[in-house]
């Protein structure tokens, strides 16, 4: 036994592999904000000011006045928006039923909902592309709401189940005996205890919606959402284009994790294992 | 206030039979208690009542009316749940009113109630504030408060004491007494602790594996059990059984037990001889001499347990072992000798086999 | 049955009607449409037929996308698994800013792959920020061409560095989330009995995170053989990749059938991996914790 060495790892190491760590995942996010508030002669510039000199909105400007990218940004609003909606309309019942019941079908549902996320977005997307046209959602808003509704289904199921079974049934049992039927007593005691998970939920559903790229590209020409369009122009875009593009896809999905970082970890974690 | 009667109610979950035909009747008014140990029932039949379980047979009446098919929200009763289930989105304000805002209460009537209720548990001071903010026996006073509010026809209580701790549930204890009897409400109060029982109810119905063994004020279920199952349960320390044989002497009922053989009164046990029974005696009716003498049951001191205001004496007369009580001065040593006399009024014979008690 | 199913039990219709909405969307959106695409891949004109996938095969880009799309998840998932094990130690070993750290690290899970595919070619690009650190540092002279289209290998790694970057997040959470599920005790029981740190982690963490290290493995490599717009954000016209074709097929050359030839294939490649994962990684019972 080597009792020497205090620790084989001393703690300080730790700190210095994590920090490591934690820049790396910073410095890229760190690098497109800059660029995309710099200059044009900066983003164009060699070598690259990694500390800003100056800040400017030209860039940003730039690829927001470029066609079709204001469109496509509230097309991804809406699209995003219409699945928030489905999603959760859909999904939560269910998500109720697997908390609240042991039927038998629950654990046939529970896997089924799960073996789903074996199916990639690709399978999806192509036959629903050439049956959307024949039911006239080609190229539309509902449609890819549709697609990204389908994509999010299983997770809202999943993290909804996980959400009400944290709720105790006592106290859905004690409004029952005072006065209240089922529907009652979910709406008026479970649901807003229910409603911080089922925001964070919803939050991590619009991420998904706005990031998601196949499906929309496959599914749009006219009514692209964001990153159809930017996939679409990204061979003959500029710098500034690019490096504009990359941060407003980014930023408001950064901005809604800061948001629901306490149920982050609670959400995957139960979700995924 | 409402009267109760079960009837012939049995639940059953997957193949076991949580409530096996239960027969209980409550009358208007009176406190009744459920007792028995963890698995025994009493809160599925709680349940079945309030109508959060289904019956698989039998019926249930509150007040006269059938109430078995009815959901919980129409049978008029009001239930304290053993978590307390307080609402904490609410504030206690809010929750003690909640009852009364589903029956369509007018305002004004619901802030008097809700006042009233409050005082009563001594929480007026409490009403704005959220259940987080209170401690665990405040959080139960709030349970209380909501369940009276409403002024239902019965009220229910699963285990109310248990997460308290022990000062305070002596406490609680009290003062629920004293409310319920104040408040003159038709109540079912289940526990599996018998101190609480025996302190709290008018009648305790004593249950074990599904089925009611013995329903009783609490003196006669105290002294007068049923059978071993409930003289062992009731009571602290339990009751002492010994194996007994009683016999005729020259016209004497005689009993044998290990530990030696003592003259009972006559009439008490006539019908009884010649047979071989369980004597059940309690710690406190058995007494204690220094020296041998006639009809003593000689033993052997093992354990002295002073209790402050008597001693507890764990003694071996022949194979058997019991627990006496004795005065707080009494203090003999270990591995002495005593001599016990064990009063005939108060010993209960039951059965061997059945572990039922035989009416002489 | 659990002691809330028993107690729920009256209500026996209701599960069926609230889960009944979503089996629809399911069968609708997800069973309905890999029906199609098996049609649309495997049929021309009422005929069942191998034509479409012959002409994807011929395809003068299959041969690539088919090599890089296996080559990426052959290195992305190990190196990746590596890191997330480490980034999953490091909370474990609850550091002080832990929190933070746990924030950081799980950040890229909000980030779209066309975006960081975007963000790493801005690093990697001739005048990007990489060669801008790298001269300042000394380390080269001159800006170097990292995303040289003829170079297979450079641009093979620019993608692995931005796909490990945007996606280890994902096995990261679940394997934090399944070393927490195991006790302290093991680990300072190996460490009683002379176990270093680096045999304590191959012989009792890892044989514990079994299970978490199955779940995400599964997940990952399905994630993985979907690779899409990373590729093109980063290599152009340089690589492609087994999605590229799809989309490709499907909005360039108006194939349906062609696209759903490649939907096939990526699907079975799919599965038959997951299949392989859960069948070698296999716990059995006896050596389950609990």
């Amino acid at each position: 036994m080597s009792r020497g060495r205090h620790r084989v790892l001393p703690r300080a190491l730790l700190y210095v592999a994590a920090v490591l760590l934690a820049l790396w995942v910073l410095a890229p996010i760190y690098f497109i904000t800059i660029g995309a508030f710099s200059t044009s002669e900066a983003v164009y510039g060699y070598p690259k000011q990694l500390i800003p000199r100056d800040v400017s909105t030209e860039t940003l400007s730039f690829f927001l006045h470029s066609a079709g990218v204001v469109d496509s940004l509230k097309t991804s609003v809406y699209v995003a928006g219409i699945t928030i909606v489905l999603a959760l309309g859909i999904g939560t019942p269910a998500g109720y039923a697997l908390a609240r019941f042991a039927f038998r079908a629950g654990d046939a549902f529970r896997l089924t909902v799960v073996a789903t996320r074996a199916f990639p977005i690709v399978i999806l997307s192509i036959p629903l592309a050439v049956m959307f046209i024949r039911w006239g959602l080609d190229d539309t808003v509902l449609g890819v709401a549709i697609v990204h509704t389908a994509l999010a289904l299983p997770f809202v199921v999943l993290v909804t189940s996980s959400v009400f079974a944290g709720i105790s049934l006592e106290l859905e049992e004690a409004a029952m005996t005072l006065g209240c039927n089922r529907a009652q007593a979910v709406r008026r005691i479970v649901l807003p205890l229910a409603l911080p998970g089922l925001a964070a939920a919803a939050i991590f559903t619009f991420v998904v919606s706005w990031n998601e790229v196949f499906a929309a590209s496959i599914l749009t020409l006219q009514n692209r959402t964001l990153p159809a369009q930017v996939l679409a122009a990204l061979d003959q875009s500029s710098l500034p284009y690019r490096f504009a593009g990359g941060f407003v896809l980014l930023a408001p999905s950064l901005l809604v994790i800061l948001v629901i970082r306490k149920y982050l970890f609670n959400m995957w974690g139960r979700v995924v294992t | 206030m409402a009267a109760v009667r079960f009837e012939g109610v049995r639940k059953t979950f997957g193949k076991v039979a949580a409530v096996d035909g239960v027969n209980l009747e409550v009358t208007d008014g009176e406190f009744v208690v459920l007792l028995g140990p963890s698995g025994c029932g009493k809160t599925t039949l709680l349940r079945c009542l309030a109508g959060l379980e289904r019956l698989d047979e039998g019926r249930g009446f509150i007040g006269g009316r059938d109430v078995t098919e009815l959901p919980p929200r129409a049978r008029k009763l009001a239930m304290v749940f053993q978590s307390y289930a307080v609402f904490p989105h609410m504030r206690v304000f809010d929750n003690i009113a909640f009852g009364l805002r589903m029956q369509k209460v007018k305002k004004p009537v619901i802030a008097e109630r809700v006042d009233a209720c409050a005082q009563l548990l001594h929480i007026e001071d409490l009403l704005d504030r959220y259940p987080a903010q209170l401690s665990g026996g405040q959080r139960q006073r709030v349970a209380v408060a909501r369940a009276l509010a409403p002024k239902a026809d019965v009220l229910l209580m699963d285990e109310p004491l248990s997460n308290l701790d022990a000062l305070l549930r002596l406490e609680m204890r009290a003062e629920l007494k004293a409310l319920l009897q104040h408040l003159d409400l038709t109540a079912i109060y289940v526990t599996h602790d018998q101190v609480e029982a025996l302190s709290m109810g008018d009648r305790i119905a004593v249950m074990n594996a599904g089925r009611i063994v013995q329903v009783g004020t609490p003196l006669v279920v105290y002294d007068d059990p049923a059978d071993t199952f409930v003289g062992g349960f009731i009571g602290s320390p339990p009751m002492n059984f010994l194996q007994a044989e009683v016999s005729l002497d020259a016209g004497s009922p005689v009993v044998q037990v290990s530990g030696g053989r003592f003259r009972l009164t006559a009439g008490r046990a006539d019908p009884l001889a010649p047979r071989k029974l369980v004597l059940g005696i309690r710690a406190e009716a058995i007494e204690v001499e220094g020296d041998p003498g006639e009809d003593l049951v000689a033993a052997t001191v093992l354990v002295v347990e002073p209790l402050g205001s008597h001693n507890l004496l764990t003694v071996r007369a022949g194979s058997d072992v019991l627990k006496v009580s004795t005065p707080a001065d009494f203090f003999p040593r270990p591995d002495s000798e005593v001599w016990l006399r064990i009063v005939p009024d108060r010993i209960r014979w039951l059965d061997r086999e059945t572990g039922k008690a035989v009416s002489p | 049955m659990t002691a809330t199913a028993r107690r729920l039990r009256r209500w026996e219709g209701l599960p069926y009607w609230l889960i009944l909405p979503t089996v629809a969307y399911l069968a609708l959106f997800f069973a309905w449409p890999t029906v199609q695409a098996f049609q649309l891949a495997f049929r021309e004109d009422d005929a069942w037929t191998l034509a479409h996938f012959r002409t994807m095969v011929n395809d003068a880009a299959f041969g690539d996308a088919l090599r890089f799309t296996l080559l990426l998840v052959v290195v992305i998932v190990p190196l990746q698994f590596v890191v997330a094990l480490g980034m999953a130690l490091l909370v474990n070993a609850k550091l002080r800013g832990r929190g933070l750290f746990l924030y950081v690290f799980l950040l890229p899970l909000a980030i779209s792959d066309l975006a960081a595919g975007i963000v790493w070619s801005a690093i990697f690009t001739e005048f990007g920020y990489l060669n801008t650190i790298l001269e300042g540092l000394g380390i080269i002279d001159r800006p170097y061409l990292w995303l040289d289209p003829q170079n297979q290998g450079l641009l093979l790694m620019t993608v692995v560095a931005a796909e490990i970057w945007r996606s280890t997040a994902l096995v990261a959470i679940i394997l934090i989330a399944g070393l927490q599920g195991i006790p302290r005790d093991y680990s300072e029981a190996a460490e009683v009995f002379g176990a270093g740190f680096f045999q304590r982690v191959r012989h009792v963490i890892i044989p514990m995170l079994k299970p978490s290290i199955q779940v995400a493995l599964v997940l990952r490599v399905i994630l993985a053989f979907e690779v899409f717009a990373t590729v093109i954000a980063i290599t152009g016209a340089g690589e492609t990749v087994l999605a590229e074709e799809a989309w490709r097929w499907k909005t360039s050359y108006f194939d349906d059938s062609v696209a759903a030839a490649y939907a096939v294939l990526i699907l079975v490649l799919s599965l038959v991996s997951a299949g392989l994962i859960l069948r070698l990684l296999r716990t059995p019972r006896e050596q389950m914790a609990r």
